[in-house]
Protein backbone atom coordinates (compact mmCIF):
# COMPACT_ATOMS: atom_id res chain seq x y z
CA UNK A 1 0.00 0.00 0.00
CA UNK A 2 1.21 3.59 -0.99
CA UNK A 3 2.48 5.54 2.15
CA UNK A 4 1.41 9.11 1.75
CA UNK A 5 0.99 12.11 4.49
CA UNK A 6 -1.89 14.07 5.52
CA UNK A 7 -3.22 16.84 7.43
CA UNK A 8 -6.32 16.61 9.40
CA UNK A 9 -8.45 18.36 11.33
CA UNK A 10 -9.80 17.31 14.40
CA UNK A 11 -13.04 17.76 16.49
CA UNK A 12 -12.50 16.40 19.53
CA UNK A 13 -14.74 16.66 22.83
CA UNK A 14 -12.86 18.12 25.65
CA UNK A 15 -14.42 17.42 29.32
CA UNK A 16 -12.37 18.04 32.85
CA UNK A 17 -14.33 15.69 34.40
CA UNK A 18 -17.88 14.31 34.78
CA UNK A 19 -19.55 16.96 37.13
CA UNK A 20 -18.38 19.72 34.18
CA UNK A 21 -19.92 20.55 30.82
CA UNK A 22 -17.76 18.92 27.70
CA UNK A 23 -17.32 20.86 24.72
CA UNK A 24 -16.28 19.85 20.98
CA UNK A 25 -12.88 21.70 20.57
CA UNK A 26 -10.52 21.76 17.01
CA UNK A 27 -7.35 20.76 16.43
CA UNK A 28 -5.22 20.09 13.35
CA UNK A 29 -2.65 18.03 13.45
CA UNK A 30 -0.10 18.10 10.09
CA UNK A 31 2.52 16.18 8.35
CA UNK A 32 0.95 12.62 9.32
CA UNK A 33 2.00 9.12 7.82
CA UNK A 34 -0.55 6.69 6.39
CA UNK A 35 1.33 4.07 8.22
CA UNK A 36 0.55 5.50 11.86
CA UNK A 37 -1.61 4.45 14.28
CA UNK A 38 -4.78 6.64 15.23
CA UNK A 39 -3.45 6.54 18.68
CA UNK A 40 -0.44 7.54 17.48
CA UNK A 41 -1.50 10.15 15.94
CA UNK A 42 -3.02 11.40 19.00
CA UNK A 43 0.22 10.89 20.79
CA UNK A 44 1.66 13.24 17.97
CA UNK A 45 -1.33 15.85 18.86
CA UNK A 46 -0.64 15.82 22.75
CA UNK A 47 3.19 16.11 22.08
CA UNK A 48 2.47 19.24 20.10
CA UNK A 49 -0.13 20.51 23.16
CA UNK A 50 2.22 20.04 25.85
CA UNK A 51 4.49 22.07 23.45
CA UNK A 52 2.33 24.75 23.27
CA UNK A 53 1.41 24.98 27.08
CA UNK A 54 -2.34 23.04 26.89
CA UNK A 55 -3.71 20.28 28.58
CA UNK A 56 -3.38 17.05 26.98
CA UNK A 57 -6.32 14.79 25.86
CA UNK A 58 -6.85 11.83 27.67
CA UNK A 59 -7.49 8.76 26.22
CA UNK A 60 -7.67 5.05 27.49
CA UNK A 61 -5.04 2.68 25.99
CA UNK A 62 -3.12 -0.39 26.96
CA UNK A 63 -1.63 -2.94 24.46
CA UNK A 64 -2.46 -1.40 21.18
CA UNK A 65 -2.56 -4.80 19.80
CA UNK A 66 -6.37 -5.11 19.60
CA UNK A 67 -6.52 -7.52 22.92
CA UNK A 68 -6.96 -5.86 25.63
CA UNK A 69 -10.31 -3.22 25.42
CA UNK A 70 -8.89 -0.36 26.88
CA UNK A 71 -9.58 1.54 23.91
CA UNK A 72 -12.67 3.27 23.19
CA UNK A 73 -13.17 6.24 20.80
CA UNK A 74 -16.16 6.87 19.10
CA UNK A 75 -14.73 8.07 15.88
CA UNK A 76 -16.76 10.05 13.14
CA UNK A 77 -19.92 8.35 14.28
CA UNK A 78 -18.63 4.83 15.06
CA UNK A 79 -16.90 2.98 18.23
CA UNK A 80 -13.57 2.28 17.12
CA UNK A 81 -13.84 4.43 13.74
CA UNK A 82 -14.87 3.31 10.34
CA UNK A 83 -13.42 -0.20 9.81
CA UNK A 84 -15.20 -3.39 10.39
CA UNK A 85 -13.89 -5.93 13.38
CA UNK A 86 -11.60 -3.25 14.97
CA UNK A 87 -9.92 -1.51 17.99
CA UNK A 88 -8.89 2.13 17.68
CA UNK A 89 -5.58 1.23 18.67
CA UNK A 90 -5.32 -0.88 15.48
CA UNK A 91 -6.99 1.75 13.43
CA UNK A 92 -4.71 2.80 10.85
CA UNK A 93 -4.54 6.32 9.41
CA UNK A 94 -4.50 5.39 5.80
CA UNK A 95 -8.61 4.98 6.52
CA UNK A 96 -8.23 8.89 6.15
CA UNK A 97 -7.43 11.21 3.36
CA UNK A 98 -5.24 14.56 3.49
CA UNK A 99 -7.95 17.53 4.47
CA UNK A 100 -10.63 14.90 6.38
CA UNK A 101 -12.24 16.41 9.50
CA UNK A 102 -12.18 13.81 12.02
CA UNK A 103 -15.27 13.79 14.82
CA UNK A 104 -13.96 11.90 17.85
CA UNK A 105 -16.07 11.86 21.44
CA UNK A 106 -16.09 9.51 24.29
CA UNK A 107 -18.17 6.39 24.92
CA UNK A 108 -21.67 8.17 25.67
CA UNK A 109 -23.65 6.06 28.11
CA UNK A 110 -24.52 7.29 31.63
CA UNK A 111 -23.62 3.98 32.84
CA UNK A 112 -19.91 5.23 31.94
CA UNK A 113 -19.51 8.39 33.25
CA UNK A 114 -16.67 10.30 31.69
CA UNK A 115 -13.70 10.50 33.77
CA UNK A 116 -11.57 12.73 31.32
CA UNK A 117 -11.96 14.30 27.63
CA UNK A 118 -11.85 10.81 26.24
CA UNK A 119 -11.70 8.27 28.81
CA UNK A 120 -14.93 6.46 30.27
CA UNK A 121 -15.29 4.75 33.61
CA UNK A 122 -15.80 1.41 32.69
CA UNK A 123 -16.07 -0.20 36.23
CA UNK A 124 -19.40 -0.91 35.52
CA UNK A 125 -18.26 -4.21 33.26
CA UNK A 126 -16.11 -5.32 36.32
CA UNK A 127 -19.32 -5.28 38.35
CA UNK A 128 -21.24 -7.14 36.29
CA UNK A 129 -18.63 -9.91 36.22
CA UNK A 130 -18.38 -9.50 39.69
CA UNK A 131 -22.02 -10.35 39.97
CA UNK A 132 -21.66 -13.93 38.41
CA UNK A 133 -19.23 -14.52 35.71
CA UNK A 134 -17.19 -16.78 36.79
CA UNK A 135 -17.23 -20.42 38.11
CA UNK A 136 -16.62 -21.15 41.65
CA UNK A 137 -13.59 -24.36 42.02
CA UNK A 138 -11.13 -25.08 44.02
CA UNK A 139 -7.70 -24.52 42.57
CA UNK A 140 -5.34 -26.89 42.44
CA UNK A 141 -3.35 -28.29 39.59
CA UNK A 142 -4.72 -27.92 35.93
CA UNK A 143 -7.37 -30.78 35.36
CA UNK A 144 -6.52 -33.16 32.57
CA UNK A 145 -7.97 -31.65 29.28
CA UNK A 146 -9.37 -34.67 28.64
CA UNK A 147 -11.47 -35.44 31.41
CA UNK A 148 -14.74 -33.48 30.69
CA UNK A 149 -15.38 -34.63 27.29
CA UNK A 150 -16.48 -31.33 25.18
CA UNK A 151 -18.76 -31.16 21.91
CA UNK A 152 -16.12 -29.39 19.44
CA UNK A 153 -19.18 -27.07 18.15
CA UNK A 154 -19.90 -26.29 22.11
CA UNK A 155 -15.88 -25.63 22.50
CA UNK A 156 -15.82 -23.16 19.21
CA UNK A 157 -19.04 -21.39 20.19
CA UNK A 158 -18.19 -20.85 24.38
CA UNK A 159 -15.29 -19.65 22.47
CA UNK A 160 -16.00 -17.17 20.06
CA UNK A 161 -18.33 -15.79 23.10
CA UNK A 162 -14.91 -15.36 25.63
CA UNK A 163 -13.69 -13.68 22.35
CA UNK A 164 -14.92 -10.43 24.37
CA UNK A 165 -12.42 -7.87 25.25
CA UNK A 166 -15.21 -6.06 27.58
CA UNK A 167 -14.51 -2.70 25.61
CA UNK A 168 -18.02 -1.19 25.53
CA UNK A 169 -18.34 -0.91 22.19
CA UNK A 170 -21.71 -2.31 22.11
CA UNK A 171 -22.87 0.19 24.59
CA UNK A 172 -21.68 2.95 22.86
CA UNK A 173 -23.07 1.79 19.53
CA UNK A 174 -26.43 1.00 21.17
CA UNK A 175 -29.05 3.70 21.02
CA UNK A 176 -30.73 2.46 24.54
CA UNK A 177 -26.91 2.50 25.94
CA UNK A 178 -27.27 -1.35 26.61
CA UNK A 179 -24.85 -3.94 27.89
CA UNK A 180 -26.85 -6.97 26.43
CA UNK A 181 -24.11 -8.04 23.83
CA UNK A 182 -21.34 -7.83 26.56
CA UNK A 183 -23.53 -9.41 29.12
CA UNK A 184 -24.27 -12.66 26.62
CA UNK A 185 -20.82 -12.87 25.27
CA UNK A 186 -19.86 -13.57 28.96
CA UNK A 187 -23.19 -15.56 30.39
CA UNK A 188 -22.72 -17.40 26.62
CA UNK A 189 -19.15 -18.63 27.45
CA UNK A 190 -20.10 -20.45 30.26
CA UNK A 191 -23.16 -21.38 29.71
CA UNK A 192 -21.38 -23.71 27.07
CA UNK A 193 -19.39 -25.40 29.09
CA UNK A 194 -20.05 -28.32 31.58
CA UNK A 195 -17.69 -26.34 34.17
CA UNK A 196 -20.44 -23.10 33.83
CA UNK A 197 -23.35 -25.00 34.57
CA UNK A 198 -23.91 -25.99 38.32
CA UNK A 199 -24.28 -22.16 38.30
CA UNK A 200 -25.71 -21.20 35.17
CA UNK A 201 -28.96 -19.95 36.83
CA UNK A 202 -28.07 -17.82 39.68
CA UNK A 203 -25.51 -16.72 37.47
CA UNK A 204 -27.87 -14.89 34.29
CA UNK A 205 -29.98 -13.95 37.23
CA UNK A 206 -27.30 -11.81 38.64
CA UNK A 207 -25.31 -10.75 36.18
CA UNK A 208 -29.22 -9.02 34.55
CA UNK A 209 -29.77 -7.62 37.67
CA UNK A 210 -26.46 -6.32 38.07
CA UNK A 211 -26.48 -4.41 34.86
CA UNK A 212 -29.66 -3.24 35.68
CA UNK A 213 -28.54 -1.76 38.80
CA UNK A 214 -26.01 -0.09 36.59
CA UNK A 215 -28.10 2.15 34.99
CA UNK A 216 -27.80 0.18 30.93
CA UNK A 217 -30.44 -0.09 28.60
CA UNK A 218 -32.82 -2.56 27.81
CA UNK A 219 -31.93 -4.58 24.20
CA UNK A 220 -34.17 -3.98 21.45
CA UNK A 221 -32.53 -6.80 19.37
CA UNK A 222 -30.87 -3.63 16.60
CA UNK A 223 -28.09 -5.54 15.94
CA UNK A 224 -25.90 -2.34 16.30
CA UNK A 225 -23.36 -3.86 18.63
CA UNK A 226 -23.14 -6.93 16.77
CA UNK A 227 -22.02 -4.75 13.63
CA UNK A 228 -19.40 -2.46 15.98
CA UNK A 229 -18.09 -5.47 17.93
CA UNK A 230 -14.20 -5.34 17.26
CA UNK A 231 -14.25 -9.13 18.34
CA UNK A 232 -17.27 -9.60 16.52
CA UNK A 233 -19.17 -11.39 18.83
CA UNK A 234 -22.82 -12.58 17.50
CA UNK A 235 -26.35 -11.27 18.35
CA UNK A 236 -27.29 -14.63 18.84
CA UNK A 237 -25.20 -14.57 22.10
CA UNK A 238 -28.23 -12.19 23.05
CA UNK A 239 -31.00 -14.86 22.19
CA UNK A 240 -29.03 -17.17 24.13
CA UNK A 241 -28.62 -15.09 27.04
CA UNK A 242 -32.77 -14.65 26.64
CA UNK A 243 -33.23 -18.36 26.67
CA UNK A 244 -30.97 -19.00 29.37
CA UNK A 245 -33.02 -15.81 31.76
CA UNK A 246 -36.49 -17.46 30.39
CA UNK A 247 -35.30 -21.01 31.53
CA UNK A 248 -33.75 -19.78 34.77
CA UNK A 249 -36.66 -17.51 35.40
CA UNK A 250 -38.75 -20.26 35.29
CA UNK A 251 -37.39 -22.86 37.19
CA UNK A 252 -35.38 -21.15 39.48
CA UNK A 253 -36.40 -21.30 43.09
CA UNK B 1 -37.03 -15.11 43.02
CA UNK B 2 -40.34 -13.74 42.79
CA UNK B 3 -42.61 -13.34 39.16
CA UNK B 4 -42.21 -9.84 39.63
CA UNK B 5 -38.32 -9.79 39.83
CA UNK B 6 -38.69 -12.29 36.94
CA UNK B 7 -40.80 -9.94 34.48
CA UNK B 8 -39.36 -6.76 35.70
CA UNK B 9 -35.70 -6.61 35.15
CA UNK B 10 -34.48 -5.64 31.49
CA UNK B 11 -34.73 -8.75 30.16
CA UNK B 12 -38.45 -9.64 31.59
CA UNK B 13 -39.61 -6.84 30.31
CA UNK B 14 -38.70 -7.71 26.70
CA UNK B 15 -39.91 -11.15 27.44
CA UNK B 16 -43.43 -9.33 27.81
CA UNK B 17 -43.40 -7.50 24.89
CA UNK B 18 -42.65 -10.50 22.81
CA UNK B 19 -45.23 -12.40 24.52
CA UNK B 20 -47.88 -9.63 23.96
CA UNK B 21 -46.39 -9.25 20.28
CA UNK B 22 -46.91 -12.63 18.90
CA UNK B 23 -50.18 -12.75 20.82
CA UNK B 24 -51.20 -9.51 18.65
CA UNK B 25 -49.53 -11.12 15.64
CA UNK B 26 -51.77 -14.21 15.75
CA UNK B 27 -55.02 -11.78 16.36
CA UNK B 28 -53.48 -10.11 13.02
CA UNK B 29 -53.85 -13.40 11.56
CA UNK B 30 -57.58 -13.99 12.57
CA UNK B 31 -58.31 -9.80 11.56
CA UNK B 32 -57.35 -10.08 7.87
CA UNK B 33 -58.55 -13.72 7.39
CA UNK B 34 -62.08 -12.77 8.57
CA UNK B 35 -62.02 -9.24 6.71
CA UNK B 36 -60.79 -11.15 3.27
CA UNK B 37 -64.24 -12.23 3.01
CA UNK B 38 -65.63 -9.19 1.82
CA UNK B 39 -63.52 -10.32 -1.52
CA UNK B 40 -66.35 -12.77 -1.45
CA UNK B 41 -68.06 -10.18 -3.82
CA UNK B 42 -71.58 -11.63 -2.09
CA UNK B 43 -72.82 -7.73 -1.12
CA UNK B 44 -71.21 -8.45 2.52
CA UNK B 45 -73.13 -11.43 3.35
CA UNK B 46 -70.20 -13.87 3.85
CA UNK B 47 -68.36 -11.19 5.99
CA UNK B 48 -71.14 -9.93 7.93
CA UNK B 49 -71.52 -13.67 8.96
CA UNK B 50 -68.01 -14.05 10.26
CA UNK B 51 -68.87 -10.34 11.92
CA UNK B 52 -71.85 -11.93 13.72
CA UNK B 53 -69.94 -14.45 14.83
CA UNK B 54 -67.03 -12.84 16.23
CA UNK B 55 -69.56 -10.35 17.81
CA UNK B 56 -72.30 -12.59 18.98
CA UNK B 57 -70.58 -14.71 20.82
CA UNK B 58 -69.57 -15.42 24.24
CA UNK B 59 -66.42 -17.41 23.01
CA UNK B 60 -64.62 -14.83 21.02
CA UNK B 61 -65.81 -11.57 22.88
CA UNK B 62 -64.31 -12.76 26.16
CA UNK B 63 -60.75 -13.06 23.58
CA UNK B 64 -61.48 -9.84 23.25
CA UNK B 65 -60.92 -8.98 26.72
CA UNK B 66 -57.72 -10.76 26.70
CA UNK B 67 -56.94 -9.41 23.23
CA UNK B 68 -57.45 -5.48 25.19
CA UNK B 69 -55.32 -6.80 27.82
CA UNK B 70 -52.83 -7.88 25.66
CA UNK B 71 -52.68 -4.70 23.47
CA UNK B 72 -52.68 -2.24 26.80
CA UNK B 73 -49.72 -4.32 28.24
CA UNK B 74 -47.57 -3.99 25.13
CA UNK B 75 -48.47 -0.45 24.44
CA UNK B 76 -47.92 0.64 28.42
CA UNK B 77 -44.81 -1.19 28.21
CA UNK B 78 -43.80 -0.09 24.83
CA UNK B 79 -43.98 3.40 25.97
CA UNK B 80 -41.87 2.41 29.38
CA UNK B 81 -39.56 0.77 28.22
CA UNK B 82 -38.90 3.87 25.03
CA UNK B 83 -38.71 6.17 28.06
CA UNK B 84 -36.50 4.55 30.14
CA UNK B 85 -33.92 3.15 27.21
CA UNK B 86 -33.65 7.26 25.95
CA UNK B 87 -33.07 8.51 29.57
CA UNK B 88 -29.56 6.52 29.58
CA UNK B 89 -27.62 8.54 27.61
CA UNK B 90 -27.85 12.52 28.73
CA UNK B 91 -25.24 13.73 26.31
CA UNK B 92 -26.00 12.24 22.67
CA UNK B 93 -23.42 11.89 19.95
CA UNK B 94 -22.58 15.09 17.69
CA UNK B 95 -22.68 12.16 14.44
CA UNK B 96 -25.32 9.42 15.21
CA UNK B 97 -24.36 5.47 13.82
CA UNK B 98 -26.91 4.61 11.76
CA UNK B 99 -25.03 2.04 9.56
CA UNK B 100 -24.99 -0.87 11.71
CA UNK B 101 -28.99 -1.29 11.99
CA UNK B 102 -31.78 -0.99 10.44
CA UNK B 103 -33.98 2.52 10.79
CA UNK B 104 -37.39 1.12 11.24
CA UNK B 105 -35.47 -1.09 13.93
CA UNK B 106 -34.52 1.90 15.71
CA UNK B 107 -37.86 3.84 15.72
CA UNK B 108 -40.45 1.06 16.46
CA UNK B 109 -41.60 3.66 19.23
CA UNK B 110 -42.11 5.86 17.04
CA UNK B 111 -43.66 3.52 14.79
CA UNK B 112 -45.98 1.76 17.80
CA UNK B 113 -47.44 5.79 18.25
CA UNK B 114 -47.97 5.76 14.47
CA UNK B 115 -50.22 2.70 14.95
CA UNK B 116 -51.82 3.68 18.43
CA UNK B 117 -52.98 6.59 16.45
CA UNK B 118 -54.56 5.06 13.35
CA UNK B 119 -55.78 2.37 15.43
CA UNK B 120 -57.54 5.14 17.92
CA UNK B 121 -59.47 6.14 14.51
CA UNK B 122 -59.89 2.54 13.72
CA UNK B 123 -61.94 1.40 16.72
CA UNK B 124 -63.72 4.92 16.41
CA UNK B 125 -64.84 3.88 13.06
CA UNK B 126 -65.90 0.13 13.17
CA UNK B 127 -65.50 -1.40 17.01
CA UNK B 128 -67.15 1.60 19.12
CA UNK B 129 -70.20 2.28 16.79
CA UNK B 130 -71.07 -1.67 16.69
CA UNK B 131 -70.36 -2.76 20.58
CA UNK B 132 -72.20 0.50 21.66
CA UNK B 133 -74.86 -0.29 19.46
CA UNK B 134 -74.78 -4.61 21.19
CA UNK B 135 -75.35 -2.20 24.20
CA UNK B 136 -71.59 -3.52 25.02
CA UNK B 137 -73.56 -6.57 25.63
CA UNK B 138 -74.47 -9.60 23.02
CA UNK B 139 -77.29 -7.26 21.67
CA UNK B 140 -77.83 -6.57 17.82
CA UNK B 141 -75.22 -5.73 15.43
CA UNK B 142 -75.30 -2.99 12.72
CA UNK B 143 -74.18 -4.27 9.18
CA UNK B 144 -70.54 -4.08 9.27
CA UNK B 145 -70.06 -4.27 5.47
CA UNK B 146 -72.32 -1.33 4.97
CA UNK B 147 -70.26 0.76 7.37
CA UNK B 148 -67.32 0.08 5.56
CA UNK B 149 -68.40 0.65 2.48
CA UNK B 150 -69.44 4.12 3.98
CA UNK B 151 -66.32 5.29 5.94
CA UNK B 152 -63.80 4.31 3.08
CA UNK B 153 -65.84 6.03 0.44
CA UNK B 154 -63.30 8.96 1.50
CA UNK B 155 -60.39 9.39 0.19
CA UNK B 156 -58.36 10.71 3.45
CA UNK B 157 -59.89 7.89 5.41
CA UNK B 158 -58.33 5.68 2.70
CA UNK B 159 -55.02 7.24 3.16
CA UNK B 160 -54.75 7.19 6.72
CA UNK B 161 -55.60 3.90 6.86
CA UNK B 162 -52.52 3.29 4.43
CA UNK B 163 -50.59 4.74 6.32
CA UNK B 164 -51.60 3.11 9.65
CA UNK B 165 -51.10 0.07 7.92
CA UNK B 166 -47.18 0.84 6.57
CA UNK B 167 -46.54 1.14 10.22
CA UNK B 168 -47.94 -1.43 11.12
CA UNK B 169 -45.61 -3.33 8.21
CA UNK B 170 -42.41 -1.61 9.20
CA UNK B 171 -43.16 -2.56 13.21
CA UNK B 172 -43.27 -6.37 12.26
CA UNK B 173 -40.73 -6.69 10.07
CA UNK B 174 -38.68 -5.97 13.09
CA UNK B 175 -41.08 -7.45 15.66
CA UNK B 176 -41.81 -10.17 14.30
CA UNK B 177 -38.19 -11.49 14.15
CA UNK B 178 -36.84 -9.82 17.50
CA UNK B 179 -40.09 -11.26 19.38
CA UNK B 180 -38.81 -14.70 17.92
CA UNK B 181 -34.76 -14.06 19.63
CA UNK B 182 -36.15 -12.39 22.80
CA UNK B 183 -37.59 -15.71 23.64
CA UNK B 184 -34.32 -17.44 23.11
CA UNK B 185 -34.33 -18.73 19.27
CA UNK B 186 -30.39 -18.66 19.02
CA UNK B 187 -30.61 -22.03 16.05
CA UNK B 188 -29.37 -20.28 12.59
CA UNK B 189 -31.96 -22.17 10.86
CA UNK B 190 -34.55 -21.11 13.21
CA UNK B 191 -33.54 -17.92 12.72
CA UNK B 192 -33.42 -17.53 9.35
CA UNK B 193 -37.21 -18.99 9.20
CA UNK B 194 -38.28 -16.29 11.31
CA UNK B 195 -36.34 -13.36 9.72
CA UNK B 196 -37.75 -14.06 6.19
CA UNK B 197 -41.44 -15.37 7.71
CA UNK B 198 -41.33 -12.25 9.57
CA UNK B 199 -40.46 -10.11 6.35
CA UNK B 200 -43.08 -12.08 4.15
CA UNK B 201 -45.81 -11.87 7.46
CA UNK B 202 -44.61 -7.61 7.09
CA UNK B 203 -45.49 -7.55 3.52
CA UNK B 204 -48.40 -9.39 2.88
CA UNK B 205 -50.76 -8.63 6.03
CA UNK B 206 -50.68 -5.00 5.99
CA UNK B 207 -50.49 -4.69 2.48
CA UNK B 208 -53.85 -7.03 2.51
CA UNK B 209 -55.41 -4.88 5.39
CA UNK B 210 -54.33 -2.02 2.76
CA UNK B 211 -56.21 -3.59 -0.14
CA UNK B 212 -59.35 -3.73 1.72
CA UNK B 213 -59.77 0.28 2.39
CA UNK B 214 -58.69 0.74 -1.47
CA UNK B 215 -61.03 -1.90 -2.58
CA UNK B 216 -64.13 -0.23 -1.68
CA UNK B 217 -62.82 3.28 -2.67
CA UNK B 218 -62.16 2.20 -5.79
CA UNK B 219 -65.49 -0.30 -6.33
CA UNK B 220 -63.78 -3.60 -6.97
CA UNK B 221 -66.23 -4.94 -4.37
CA UNK B 222 -69.81 -4.33 -4.41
Amino acid sequence: MEHYHMNLNLKVWRQKNCKTKGEFKLYRVENISSEMSFLEMFDVLNEQLIRDGDDPITFDHDCREGICGACSMYINGKPHGPWQANTTCQLHMRAFKDGDTVVVEPWRADAFPVIKDLMVDRSAFDRIIQAGGYISVNTGNAVDGNSLPIPKDDADASFAAAMCIGCGACVAACKNSSAMLFLSAKVSHLALLPQGNPERKSRVMNMVAQMDKEGFGACTNTGACEATCPKEISLSNIARLNQEYLMAGLTEK
Amino acid sequence: MTWKQVFTSSVGRKLVMAFTGIFLILFLIIHVGLNACIWANDGGEMFNKGAHFMGANWVPRLLEVGLFAGLFLHIIQGFLLTASNRSKRSVGYAVSYGEGSKWYSRSMGLLGTLILLFLVLHLYHFWLPNRSHQGFLLGEEINLYEKMKLEFSELWVVVVYALGCMSLGYHLAHGFQSAFRTLGVHNKRYNALFTSLGYAFAIIVPLLFIMMPVSFYMGWVN
